[in-house]
Parts: structure tokens; sequence; C-alpha cells
């Protein structure tokens, strides 16, 4: 085979969805596998690390997000299902979620404002520009709604969905170590504050980490979340002045 | 087929949701307000349908991956976070960290309030 056939090649695959699907599944797996032999530790998360992974792919193979999503939005896609399913674990614990519904919402109206607020207040306060402040404002819920919100209120989507994500990775490292500090241990608890901090990273640790009802907890933090912080943040930040 | 059922229901939830969230323009996106719909169809019901169980737990089973293609999004904004590194950097760990705080401070006090009456 001569090098202009290689050539011809590539430049076929990397204009074809099918590379970075495969690219996007391999580099997860990797990751999995990676983190496990890590004694998964959640500082090296298998999203962040293979997010970097394949960040410093596809600067090495000079190939632009937009090619790259053409295959990775199949995967994407499954988000909206996927959050939709949420009902499930919800429906199965439904006679927990009744009996502790006000101090759910509370906690709930409570983690919102806190979440906003100190975001708002620490990064106005250290000089952040106007379009960042905006995109940061609802770091804390799931990214399809963050992406909502921060076109609704004057900030970037796609600079949003990277600092969800960014916020549940950070979410997920500190959750464990202040948990143990202020002795919160009821699965329930700990379940519903990660939905709430941590949006869907938090709900996926806590499947994965905690047990079945911290996972259905922290979906309806996530839920009830993401729904509020549609309806509240718009007005929050009408009433900070910004934007 | 049941895989094939499920997803057919999930997908389907999805869209009245997309349609109620278009439709009358709402804020909320339309995956949510499917997951609203699918809870009260089950809470009518009254069980879950083994083929949405399979569709449904197979995708919540792997959630982390769906962030991936998204996370990767982050390339196209280097100079952005680079110009405010300090103020994101510091935002993210300071204000997730007492947002966890105080929220599960919160809820275990109500949490305990509410056994505490039960056990009298």
């Amino acid at each position: 085979m001569n090098i202009a056939a290689l050539d011809q090649l590539w430049v076929y695959l990397s204009g074809n969805p099918l590379l970075s699907l495969l690219m996007t599944l391999v580099a997860f797996a990797v990751a999995v596998r990676i983190n496990r032999a890590l004694g998964g530790s959640s500082l090296f998360h298998p999203v962040t690390l293979s997010v970097s992974m394949l960040i410093g792919l596809l600067l090495l193979v000079d190939m632009d997000y937009a090619t790259y999503f053409e295959g990775a939005q199949f995967i994407h896609f499954l988000l909206g299902p996927a959050t939709v399913a949420l009902a499930i674990p919800l429906y199965d614990h439904r006679d927990k979620v009744r009996q502790l519904l006000w101090p759910l919402l509370l906690a709930c109206v409570v983690g919102i404002v806190t979440a906003v607020g100190s975001t708002l207040g620490l990064a106005a306060l250290m000089g952040a520009r106007p379009e960042t402040l905006l995109s940061l404002a609802p770091r804390s819920v799931t990214s399809p709604i963050a992406m909502g919100v921060a076109e609704q209120i004057g900030g970037i989507p796609s600079l949003a969905a990277g600092l969800v994500l960014l916020t549940g990775s950070i979410g997920c490292v500190v959750a464990p170590w202040i948990f143990r500090v202020l002795r919160v241990q009821d699965p329930a608890v700990q379940g519903f504050t990660l939905g709430l901090a941590a949006h869907g990273f938090g709900t996926a640790h806590a499947f994965a980490r905690i047990g079945a009802v911290a996972g259905a907890f922290s979906g309806l933090a996530m839920g009830l979340t993401g729904l509020l912080t549609a309806f509240i943040l718009p007005l929050l930040v009408r009433l900070a002045g910004i934007g | 087929m049941p895989l094939i059922m499920g997803m057919s229901m999930l997908l389907a939830c999805q869209f009245l949701g997309e349609l109620m969230s278009r439709g009358w323009g709402l804020p909320v996106p339309g995956p949510v307000i499917g997951m609203v719909i699918l809870l009260v169809a089950l809470l009518v019901i009254g069980n879950v349908p083994g083929s949405l169980r399979l569709a449904g737990e197979g995708l919540l089973r792997y959630l982390t991956l769906l962030f991936v293609p998204a996370g990767v999004g982050l390339i196209a904004h280097f100079e952005l976070i680079g110009n405010d590194l300090w103020p994101i950097v510091v935002t993210l760990v300071v204000s997730t960290a007492v947002t966890l705080a105080l929220t599960g401070r919160l809820l275990e006090h109500l949490n305990r309030g509410r056994k505490r009456r039960v056990e009298r």
C-alpha cells in the first residue's frame, strides 16, 4: 500500500461519523478500565478521563468539534430518553418520596438559591466577564436544561454544557469528603444532595457507589432542580441586575 | 421486541414533552416534561412494564457515557475559559462544596426531626 492511498483513506474516515462514534466508545471503555485500575477514585472519573483523552486526540489529528459531533451525536441523542427513563427509579421508590416530599422541596429551593447565588456572587467578585457569568449560572443542573437556560439568559449554551460537566466531576470528588465531615449518612439524603449539586454525574455516582435508593433520590433531585431552576434562574438573574 | 417496545415508550414520552415545551413556549426542556409524563403514566397504570424497565435501566446504567460528546465541546471554548480561568475554577469548587454541605446538612436535619416525631 502506498502513502497516497493511506492519505485518502484518512480523508474518507475522518469525514465519516463512524470514526468519532467508535473513538468515543473506545475512549470511554479505556477510561472505565483506567478508573478501575486506580481503585475507582472519582478524581479520575471515567467521563473526565475520556473527555480529556478525546480532546487530546482531536487536537492531535486536527479534527474540529463539528466533525467529531457528527458521529458522537448518536450517543448525545440518548440523553433525552435517558432523562425520561429517570421516572422508573422514581416510581419504584414512590413511597419514600411521598414521605419526604416537603423536606425535599424545601431543600431543593434552598440548594438552588445557594448554588446560583454563590456562583454569581463569587464569579462577579473575581471579575469574570458577563458571558462567562451567565454561562456559569445554570452549572448545577443537567446539561440539556442548563443549555436552554443559558441561552435564555444570554450565556453561551455549549460553554454552559462544559461547565456543567466540570461541576459534576468536582461534585463527585468533594461530596464523599463533605458527607464524612458533616456526618450525613442516610443514603436518601446523600443521593438527593448529589443530584441537586452535581446533576447526572451525581446521579450516576449515587447509583454506582451508594445504591438504588440513593440513585432514585438523586434522579428525583436532578429532575426537580432542573424544573425549578428553569423557572427561578431567569428571575434571580434579573434581580441581580446582570444580563 | 421488548427492547423496541420499551425504547418506543421512552421516545414517545420525550416526543410529547417536546411538543408541550415548544408548543406552549415553556422554559423547561422536552425530556424533563417527558419524565413527568412517564411518571404520571406509571402512577396511573400501577406497575412498570418489563419492556420499559429493560430499555430504561439499560440507558441509566450507561448514563455517564452519554455526557461525553457534550463534554468534548469544551474544546471550542479554551480561549474564553483561559481568560476567566481563576474565577471559573474557584467558583466551581467553592460553590459546589457550599451547595453540597448546606443542602446535605439541612436535609439530614429535617429528616432526623421527622424520624423523631414518628418514633414518639
